[in-house]
C-alpha cells in the first residue's frame, strides 16, 4: 500500500509537484518519507483507538486527473453563504478554479489567493510558514498532506484591518471523484489588531462517491486580533474526511471557531489551539450529526502555556441509526499558566438504540491557581419538554424535531455573522427533517 | 351540554392509585376551584386532563365538548382548546419564546383548517397579548423559560394562554411562589381572558388567588375524591378552618 503512494508521489513529483522552490520539494519529500515510515494509524494508536481507518488504508487513492471535470457556477451556487459579493475561492477536486471563484475588490492590506498562485509568484513568501509547522509534520495524515500539498486558500490580513465580510473557501468534490484524494492546505495569517471572519466548506456533488479529503489549515492570529473561523464539512456520506486545524494565538487575541460535521462515512477533525503569550481567549463550538453507518470523530487540544488565558469549548452531537461519534478534548495547562480559565463541555443526544458515543475529556493541569472544568453527557430527548410542547398543540413528531433542533441551536447560535448563522441553522434543520 | 363532564375518574402513577373516582361537571362561563391538601390528587387531576403519559386512567370517563377526551393525544386536546398552565413550566434552551408560541399558535390554526400566520403578523398579535402580562417584546427573543424566575415562568404560562385562547383553561398551582405583584398580573390576565363560551379550573392549595379570581364553585379533593363542593364561601371557610375537618386527616397537609 505504501508503495502505491510512493509511486503516486514519484509521478506527482515528476509532474506538477516537481515545480516550485527547493524548500517546497524538501517539505514534500520529508512528508512522503515520514508517511512511508509510519503508514496509516491503527486502533492500537491511542489517538485512533475508536476510529479505524482501514477503509482508507485498504484502497490506494489517486490524485485527481487534470484538468478536472468542468462545473457550472450554478452547481456550486447552493453551497455559497450569505451574499453574492462575499469573496469566495472555489477548489474543484483540490485545484483552484479561477472561473468559479469570486475575488471582489479587497480592502487594502488584504490578500486572498490560491496557494498554487502564491507558490508560483512568490516562491519564498510561505517558506517560513509551511516549512515550520511544528507538530503538523508528525502524523500520518499531515505528513501525507505535506507530501501532496499543491493548492488551498491563502488569506493574509494586515495589522489593524477589519474585513467587511467573511471570506469563503469552498472545496468541491465532483461526481467523478470516486477513488480520488485531495490534500488542501490553507494558510490564514491575521495581523495585530485585525478582525477577520472566514469559512471553510468541504462538499460533494454526489452523496455516494467515495474519495478522501485530507485537509490542513493553519491559522495565525496576531496580537489583539479577533478571528472567527467556521468550518463546514458536508462531504459525500461515502467519503472519508480528515481535517487538521492548527491555531496559533498571540497576546490578547480572540479566536473563535464553529465546526459542523454532516458528511463523510468516516470523518476526523483535529483542532489544536496554542497561545504564545498571555491573555488570549479561545472559543471552540462544534456540532456533529451522524446517521446510518457514519462515524464522526473530533479531537480538540488546547494548550495553555501562558498565564491569564481563557478557553471555552462546547461540542454537541446528535446521532441516529447505528452511527458513532468520538470526542476527545484535551486541555493542557503548564505550571506557569496561572489564572487559566478553561471550561469544556461535550453533550450528545442519541436518537436510536444502535447509536454510540465514545467521549473523553482529558485535562492535564500543572498549575495550581486555575479554574478548569469539564463535563460530558450522553442522553436522550427530555420527555418533560416533549410533553410540554405537545400540551401546547405541537404534534409529537414535530415536537421531537423542534427539541432536537434546539439542542443543536445552542452551538449554531454562537456564530456571530447573522447570514452565516441562519444558513447553518437551515442546513441543520434540513438535515434533521430528513431524519437526522 | 356541559363543556367538561368527568365521571368516576380513577388514575394511577407508577402503580399507585391517586384518583379514586372523581366526578365533576364544568359548564361554559364557569370558574371552578379545586382545593385540597398536598397529596390529595389535585395536580394529578390536572395532568390527567391534558394527557400526561406518566398517569394511567384505570376507570371512568371524561367527555369534553361532546368528545372522549381520554382518547385524544395531548396535542389534539390542546388543538381542541384544553390548556394547562403548568405548576412547573419546563425550560427549553435553544427555542425562543417567539418561535415556540408561533409554532403552537399555527398548529392550533392548522387543526381548524386556518392558514398559518407569518412571523410579522404574529408579532402584531403578540403586542396586545404582551400588554396583558405587562411585558415588552424583548421577552420573546429569550429561550422558553430558560433562566426565568418563578414569577416569570408563571407569567409566561398566562401569556401562552392569552395567545392560544383555550376554551378550557386549567391553572395548576399558578399562585405558588408568586409575590403580590406577580399574583395580581397573573390574576388580571386570567380575568381579562374570561369569555362566556370558556371555562376555567383553578387548582390551588391556598385561598389567596381566589381573592383575585372569584370562583363560581369550590371543590375539595381528598384522597382522590371530591369530598365537598360549594360556592366561593367554602374557600374562605377552608382558609379559616384548614382541611382537617373535611378530610378527617386522610392525608398529612
Amino acid at each position: 500500500m505504501i508503495d502505491e503512494y510512493r509511486r503516486t508521489f514519484a509521478a506527482f513529483a515528476a509532474n506538477g509537484g516537481g515545480r516550485g522552490p527547493e524548500w517546497l520539494a524538501t517539505l514534500r519529500r520529508n512528508g512522503m518519507d515520514r508517511f512511508a515510515a509510519i503508514g496509516f494509524p491503527t486502533t492500537h494508536d491511542e489517538e485512533w483507538r475508536f476510529t479505524p481507518v482501514s477503509s482508507i488504508a485498504r484502497v490506494p487513492f489517486t490524485l485527481a486527473p487534470q484538468p478536472t471535470m468542468e462545473l457550472s457556477a450554478a452547481e456550486v451556487e447552493p453551497f455559497r453563504f450569505g451574499h453574492d459579493e462575499w469573496p469566495t475561492l472555489v477548489f474543484v477536486n483540490g485545484r483552484y478554479s479561477a472561473r468559479l471563484s469570486y475575488r471582489s475588490v479587497l480592502p487594502p492590506g488584504v490578500q486572498l489567493r490560491p496557494l498554487s498562485e502564491v507558490l508560483e509568484s512568490e516562491p519564498t513568501s510561505l517558506e517560513g510558514t509551511l516549512g515550520h509547522s511544528g507538530s503538523l509534520d508528525g502524523t500520518s495524515f499531515t505528513a501525507l498532506n505535506a507530501a501532496f500539498l499543491q493548492d488551498g486558500a491563502v488569506l493574509s490580513v494586515a495589522s489593524g484591518v477589519e474585513l467587511p465580510s467573511p471570506m469563503h473557501f469552498v472545496f468541491v468534490a465532483t461526481r467523478d471523484a470516486q477513488g480520488v484524494m485531495v490534500h488542501p492546505r490553507n494558510v490564514v495569517q491575521v495581523g495585530d489588531g485585525a478582525r477577520v471572519n472566514f469559512i471553510e466548506s468541504y462538499l460533494s456533488l454526489d452523496n455516494e462517491s467515495s474519495y478522501l479529503t485530507n485537509a490542513v489549515t493553519e491559522v495565525r492570529v496576531g496580537s489583539g486580533a479577533w478571528v472567527e473561523h467556521v468550518r463546514v464539512q458536508r462531504e459525500s456520506e461515502a467519503a472519508s474526511h480528515i481535517g487538521w486545524t492548527e491555531v496559533h494565538q498571540a497576546r490578547d487575541s480572540h479566536y473563535r471557531s464553529f465546526t459542523l460535521a454532516l458528511g463523510g462515512r468516516l470523518s476526523r477533525l483535529n483542532l489544536h489551539a496554542r497561545s504564545n503569550a498571555s491573555n488570549t481567549e479561545t472559543l471552540l463550538y462544534g456540532l456533529y450529526l451522524t446517521r446510518n453507518e457514519q462515524l464522526a470523530d473530533t479531537h480538540t487540544a488546547i494548550f495553555h502555556d501562558h498565564p491569564n488565558c481563557r478557553s471555552w469549548e462546547v461540542y454537541k452531537g446528535i446521532l441516529t441509526d447505528r452511527s458513532r461519534a468520538v470526542f476527545n478534548g484535551k486541555v493542557f495547562v503548564k505550571p506557569e499558566a496561572q489564572k487559566t480559565d478553561a471550561k469544556q463541555t461535550n453533550r450528545n443526544l442519541l436518537l436510536s438504540e444502535g447509536a454510540k458515543v465514545n467521549t473523553k475529556p482529558q485535562l492535564e493541569i500543572f498549575a495550581d491557581d486555575v479554574k478548569c472544568t469539564h463535563g460530558a453527557t450522553v442522553g436522550r430527548l427530555d420527555e418533560t419538554a416533549h410533553f410540554y410542547l405537545q400540551s401546547r398543540g405541537i404534534p409529537r413528531v414535530a415536537a421531537r424535531k423542534l427539541l432536537t433542533y434546539a439542542f443543536a441551536a445552542e452551538v449554531v447560535n454562537e456564530v456571530t455573522v447573522a447570514p452565516v448563522r441562519e444558513a447553518l441553522g437551515r442546513l441543520v434543520w434540513a438535515r434533521l427533517a430528513e431524519g437526522t | 351540554m356541559a363543556l367538561l363532564e368527568i365521571s368516576d375518574l380513577c388514575a394511577s402513577a407508577s402503580g399507585k392509585e391517586i384518583l379514586r373516582g372523581v366526578d365533576l361537571t364544568v359548564n361554559s362561563a364557569e370558574i371552578h376551584a379545586i382545593m385540597g391538601p398536598n397529596g390529595s390528587g389535585k395536580s394529578t387531576l390536572a395532568q390527567v386532563l391534558v394527557g400526561h403519559p406518566a398517569y394511567v386512567v384505570t376507570r371512568g370517563s371524561v367527555v369534553y365538548d361532546g368528545q372522549d377526551l381520554l382518547d385524544m393525544e395531548p396535542e389534539v386536546r390542546a388543538q381542541a382548546g384544553v390548556f394547562l398552565a403548568f405548576q412547573y413550566p419546563v425550560e427549553i434552551p435553544g427555542v425562543t419564546n417567539a418561535y415556540f408560541l408561533r409554532a403552537a399558535y399555527n398548529e392550533i390554526r392548522k387543526s381548524k383548517g386556518l392558514e398559518e400566520v407569518d412571523p410579522m403578523d404574529f408579532l402584531d398579535l403578540l403586542e396586545e397579548k404582551l400588554k396583558l402580562v405587562e411585558w415588552g417584546p424583548e421577552i420573546m427573543q429569550r429561550a422558553v423559560n430558560a433562566g426565568f424566575s418563578g414569577g416569570e415562568k408563571k407569567r409566561n404560562e398566562i401569556l401562552q394562554m392569552a395567545v392560544l385562547e383555550p376554551r378550557l383553561a386549567i391553572l395548576d398551582e399558578t399562585d405558588s411562589g408568586l409575590d403580590i405583584d406577580a399574583l395580581r398580573i397573573v390574576a388580571d390576565g386570567v380575568n381579562a381572558l374570561k369569555r362566556p363560551e370558556n371555562a376555567t379550573i383553578i387548582v390551588t392549595h391556598y385561598q389567596r388567588l381566589l381573592n383575585y379570581i372569584v370562583p363560581d364553585f369550590v371543590h375539595v379533593l381528598s384522597a382522590g375524591r371530591i369530598v365537598r363542593s360549594g360556592g366561593k364561601e367554602l374557600a374562605l371557610e377552608l382558609e379559616a378552618k384548614g382541611y382537617e375537618w373535611l378530610t378527617g386527616g386522610a392525608e398529612a397537609a
